[in-house]
């Protein structure tokens, strides 16, 4: 029996008379890396910030990390880590300061902090930068040690909102190494993203068009209920669908 | 300059960039581009394809006049980026990677603002933008700032063609956008170049590099690799495979071990290999013997990801 360590039943966000999530149920496995994708304005931003406690539905229900959405927001928040490409770390502190503050936020003891800092700072080969300031670091490094930082207090579940937007094709497969790391670790990755090759890279995707989810399975289901050997193929499909334009 | 301007015209050239070179930083440590030398033909679409910080927004800055350069040259339909700062910036159109137009005025007001601007009218320019402006013209009493990425694009597009440029600049017009709207954008772009306005566009994406004539492939401030995308891919040194197994993990913490490899990275459903000596079925007995099931290889035309990785590991 798998753990399910995200679950929804018709959830939904109505802002006026506009259904920007409307009505989705899915369910999310322990240590899975769950592809969450859409075109844009589907509504994939609004559900995330509802699983991460940032936004009241509407209606319907959802647990995550084993806590109610509407009534138990803050423990949501201690149990997840989140980054995305636009909010990451502070560039005018160092990595060590980036990683006190972050442990600090989640309450983590500053034994705690100090061991798990040198450790990660081990892992990632960064001896020589950890008193440097994180904005002086190439992009390619701040968005894995972001990465590193958003589980850091080791959350049952990380939210990763296009990681790996204008990553270099290297840096961003040593992302994904990293991704892979933390799943079979047993973190759960819920993430989103543009680019097709690494909605391969995920157990399971779910596909959402205008506020609902059209498809949900494996890359290789999704590929098959399509009839095509290539997930760009299954995205063009549903999403020219879609009757609520972007444009 | 006006020499050059007929020597550059004659020879079809829009964009003419010799050793360009810019710094950051009070003690210049910050060496954003690196002596790049490129030329755009005229009614050309040029890609700059390269990750952040490659140094493709300095580039364009510097074409738009916006920044000096710390030293090189370069022309812009013939005139020169820094003398002839002003016939550049009325002669160009030039789409910034962050949205620039004005948030609270309405999509009809800043097509009318940019057009009055460069001294001409919406109407005059009209077939110029009537495909794109026709998708968003129903909303043009809406304020550009209520509107979604995909009308802002739109919009941004339309302003800059408004004053019929020579040479339109876009800077990574689709990051951030969905797969199907993003090869919508690119299909607008084929349908401008054929009214002979040389396209220079930047992306990260390394897939939309197929859709130009000719690529800049560029990282670290330094221009990697520059051709057309068929010479690129046709000049990739090694055989290239790609490989499947039941399961992905697995398959790349093992496929270091394997001693003939000579590159190997995930890619899609496979990984991609090639060999320094070996060959596919040696490296398939290798993986079941590692204990892998469902191993599939097939040798695979390489595409300008492979190009660009392999020039990035070498």
């Amino acid at each position: 029996m798998k753990e399910i360590v995200i679950q929804t039943e018709k959830l939904s966000k109505i802002f006026g008379d506009f259904h920007a999530v409307d009505g989705i149920s899915f369910e999310v496995y322990k240590g899975e890396i769950f592809g969450f994708l859409g075109a844009n304005g589907a509504g994939k931003t609004t559900a995330m910030r509802m699983l991460c406690g940032l936004s009241h539905p509407t209606s319907g229900k959802a647990m995550v990390a084993g806590f109610d959405v509407f009534k138990q927001t803050e423990k949501i928040k201690k149990n997840i880590g989140y980054m995305s490409q636009k909010f990451s770390l502070y560039d005018d502190l160092t990595i060590l300061e980036n990683l006190e503050l972050f442990g600090g936020i989640y309450g983590m003891s500053r034994k705690e902090i100090r061991e798990k800092s040198q450790s990660l700072i081990e892992k990632l080969g960064l001896e020589n930068e950890s008193k440097k300031l994180v904005g002086s670091l190439p992009l390619g490094w701040k968005q894995k040690l972001a990465f590193s930082v958003s589980i850091f207090h080791e959350p049952k579940i990380v939210f990763l909102d296009e990681p790996t937007g204008g990553v270099d094709p290297v840096t961003r497969r040593q992302f994904w190494d990293l991704i892979y790391d933390a799943a079979h670790r047993g973190i759960t990755v819920f993430v989103t993203t543009h680019y097709m090759d690494e909605a391969e890279y995920c157990n399971r995707i779910s596909m959402m068009v205008d506020g609902r989810i059209e498809a949900l399975g494996s890359p290789s289901e999704l590929k098959a209920q399509f009839h095509t050997d290539n997930m760009d193929e299954v995205f063009y499909q549903l999403a020219r669908a879609a009757k609520r334009s972007d444009s | 300059m006006a020499s050059l301007n007929s020597t550059e015209q004659q020879r079809g050239i829009s964009v003419s960039v010799q050793n360009l070179t810019k710094t950051y930083g009070k003690n210049k440590e910050v060496l954003a581009v690196d002596s790049v030398s490129f030329e755009v033909k005229k009614g050309e679409l040029f890609g700059l394809i390269g990750p952040d910080g490659a140094g493709k927004t300095s580039i364009f800055r510097m074409l738009t006049t916006l920044l000096f350069p710390d030293s090189g040259s370069a022309t812009v339909d013939g005139f020169d980026i820094v003398k002839d700062y002003r016939q550049i910036r009325n002669t160009v159109g030039y789409m910034p990677g962050r949205f620039s137009l004005y948030q609270d005025l309405t999509i009809a007001e800043n097509l009318h603002f940019f057009a009055t601007l460069f001294g001409t009218t919406v109407e005059e320019n009209y077939h110029l933008i009537k495909d794109i402006y026709v998708q968003i013209e129903k909303f043009k009493t809406r304020r550009a700032g209520k509107l979604s990425g995909g009308m802002k694009q739109k919009l941004a597009l339309c302003c800059a063609l408004i004053h019929k440029p020579t040479v339109l600049f876009l800077d990574e017009p689709t990051t951030g956008v969905d797969p199907v709207s993003r090869k919508e954008f690119w299909e607008m772009l084929k349908r401008l170049k054929e009214q002979e306005i040389s396209i220079v566009v930047s992306t990260p994406y390394m897939d939309e590099a197929t859709m130009c004539d000719r690529i800049a492939l560029i990282q670290g401030g330094k221009i990697l690799s520059l051709d057309t995308p068929d010479n690129i891919i046709g000049a990739y040194p090694d055989t290239l495979f790609a490989v499947r197994s039941n399961n992905m993990y697995d398959l790349l913490r093992t496929l270091p071990q394997y001693e003939n490899i000579k590159a190997h990275y995930a890619f899609g459903e496979f990984a991609h290999v090639s060999f320094k000596s070996g060959n596919a079925s040696d490296l398939e007995k290798f993986l079941k013997q590692k204990g892998l099931s469902g191993i599939e290889t097939k040798t695979v035309v390489p595409n300008i990801e492979d190009a660009f990785i392999k020039m990035l590991q070498s």
